[in-house]
């Protein structure tokens, strides 16, 4: 039965597989961002020392997991309210040139040693050039809604974005020279050899300015001036209700995933698992020894986490800060590190002692 | 069979996108056209194998240049009565620099005897193992390199000449010294005061 599912599965032209793909990748990803807000909200119940959701059941199961869902369908059935005097075209635009990016970028990320959508060899500027546009949903929203604080939230987050997207593309360019591959597949292989071989032990101060910059183009706390309830309201999704809402939220989370799916792959090794190239452990057969899917899930598991436990720990930065932060600290760290990386290539240390770096 | 289909479909939204640009009433329609055809214009290079080019389109002039460019739309109060009065008057000079265009290009294809563009056959196809990436790459940085550097240090000098001509410090303006104010220990702020308990008269 199962080598017969195999075969016809193997058998499939190229495109059918891909198309499978593709929505299989969309409807998890859509899933465990409904898991993810639940998971969110305990967490940081938990942290501040509530309980967090507790009443909406799912199956008899735990207390809260049908929560996620209660809030789907509500939001669904709500009105959309589209304000008058506002550009009602680019409203309701908005909302899926937020979406689309987030899920658009799956599509050359290596979910496990075998799948991977689309092995692009411009990977990496593909990507760089997704999360670039996902602004483009929270200008046109800010904009389109014809509110003060909707324009004030999507002005703040579109400078937000232009600078601390420099600082993610030059991190970007440190891993690359630590990997010489733009192709996202041949980034997590270069890295296998274990926890230590992984690109975050030589370019730690770009893991760094990867991922505060990932937390701030998503966003989210303590970046999140573009919403910044306490000054303008909800800032650019003010306006918006119901599912146009709820499309945001889907956006946004969505985003908090990739950005931990891009940290796992270009600084802890993707689907590479940590005990690999230790052969004293012996361990190469067993999975703890192997590449799989379920490392990948492990590391993105964790990296979310960050972003939950940054969003109950810190209180938000002020905009000049977040300014400062971004164009006077994170770019020139990365700029001295891209100098010590040329340093550490000339004496073949670390990443460049490996074979690809003849 | 497929990428002549898509090639038409993306031609006809980058013109109709090109034509929102001028047509479209408000400045923000606009920029946004403006967005449309450059993404337009990247899938054609997609369907052409540049692959690289096409990222780099999209990453570049939508990904920064366009919301700077969005940015400043916004924020600026532009009357839009007075922007149409201009239309038809300079109308003219439009039409003069498309033709021009138009004849520069054909000019020079048609010239160079046609530069070996086949418009009926469309791209070489390359082989699978073919990287534009690197293959740009590699030209770049040994044939090409001192232009290359040269084209940097430009673009280093016009944003220094940018930051020059537009800093300007008004004597007088008070700032915060974010350094100062991150260097503050509790002893500089606060002095606690040992006092004996007093008795209520």
């Amino acid at each position: 039965m199962l080598e017969t599912l195999a075969t016809t599965w193997l058998s499939l032209p190229d495109y059918a597989r891909s198309t499978a793909w593709i929505l299989v990748i969309t409807v998890v990803l859509i899933v465990c961002v409904a898991l993810l807000t639940l998971w969110e909200r305990k967490v940081i119940g938990w942290m501040q020392l509530r309980r967090g959701p507790n009443r909406v059941r799912l199956f008899g199961l735990l207390p809260g997991v049908g929560q996620p869902f209660a809030d789907v369908i509500k939001l669904l059935v709500k009105e959309v309210i589209i304000p008058t005097n506002s550009s009602k075209f680019l409203f309701r635009l908005a909302p899926i040139v937020a979406l689309v990016p987030a899920f658009a970028a799956w599509a050359v990320i290596p979910l496990s040693p075998t799948v991977v959508v689309s092995k692009a060899d411009a990977g990496l500027l593909y990507l760089l050039s997704l999360t670039s546009m996902g602004v483009y949903g929270v200008i046109v929203a800010g904009w389109a809604a014809n509110s003060k604080y909707a324009f004030l939230g999507a002005m703040r987050s579109a400078a937000q974005m232009l600078a601390y997207e420099i600082a993610m593309g030059f991190a970007l360019v440190g891993v690359l020279m630590a990997t010489g591959s733009m192709n996202l597949g041949t980034i997590v292989r270069t890295q296998e050899g274990g926890l230590l071989s992984w690109n975050w032990f030589w370019l730690f101060p770009l893991l760094m300015v990867y991922f505060i910059s990932g937390v701030a183009e998503t966003n989210r706390a303590p970046f999140d001036v573009a919403e910044g309830e306490s000054e303008i309201v909800a800032g650019f999704h003010v306006e918006y209700s119901g599912i146009a809402f709820a499309l945001f939220f889907l956006a946004e989370y969505a985003n908090m995933i990739l950005i931990s799916t891009l940290t796992a792959v270009f600084f802890f090794g993707g689907w590479e698992g940590p005990l690999q190239g230790y052969a004293w452990l012996g361990l190469g057969d067993t999975f703890l020894g192997q590449p799989s899917f379920l490392w990948l899930f492990l590391k993105v598991f964790c990296l979310v986490f960050l972003f939950l436990w940054f969003r109950a720990t810190f209180p938000r930065y002020r905009y000049d800060q977040i300014m400062r932060l971004g164009w006077k600290a994170l770019i020139p760290v990365t700029l001295v590190w891209i100098g010590v990386e040329m340093l550490l290539a000339v004496y073949r240390i670390g990443p460049w002692s490996r074979a690809w770096y003849h | 069979m497929l990428i002549e289909a898509l090639f038409y479909v993306f031609g006809a939204l980058l013109i109709a996108a090109a034509l929102g640009v001028i047509t479209a009433r408000n400045p923000v329609y606009s920029a946004l056209a403006l967005v449309m055809c450059f993404i337009s214009s990247a899938a054609i290079w997609l369907l052409l194998e540049a692959e690289f080019l096409a990222v780099v389109l999209v990453l570049v002039y939508v990904g920064a240049v366009m919301v700077l460019f969005l940015f400043v739309v916004m924020m600026l109060d532009v009357n839009l009565a007075e922007l149409r009065q201009g239309f038809t008057r300079f109308a003219w000079l439009g039409w003069l620099t498309a033709l021009a265009v138009i004849v520069e290009i054909v000019g020079v294809v048609w010239a160079r005897g046609g530069l070996g563009i086949d418009a009926g056959r469309g791209a070489t196809p390359t082989a699978p193992t073919y990287s534009n990436t690197l293959e740009l790459g590699r030209v770049l940085y040994t044939r090409y390199a001192y232009p290359f550097e040269l084209a940097a240090m430009l673009l280093l000098v016009a944003i220094v000449a940018a930051i020059a001509l537009t800093m300007r410090r008004r004597a007088g303006l008070k700032q915060q010294d974010i350094r100062a104010q991150v260097a503050v220990r509790r002893a500089d702020r606060l002095r606690i005061v040992k006092m004996d308990a007093e008795k209520r008269p």
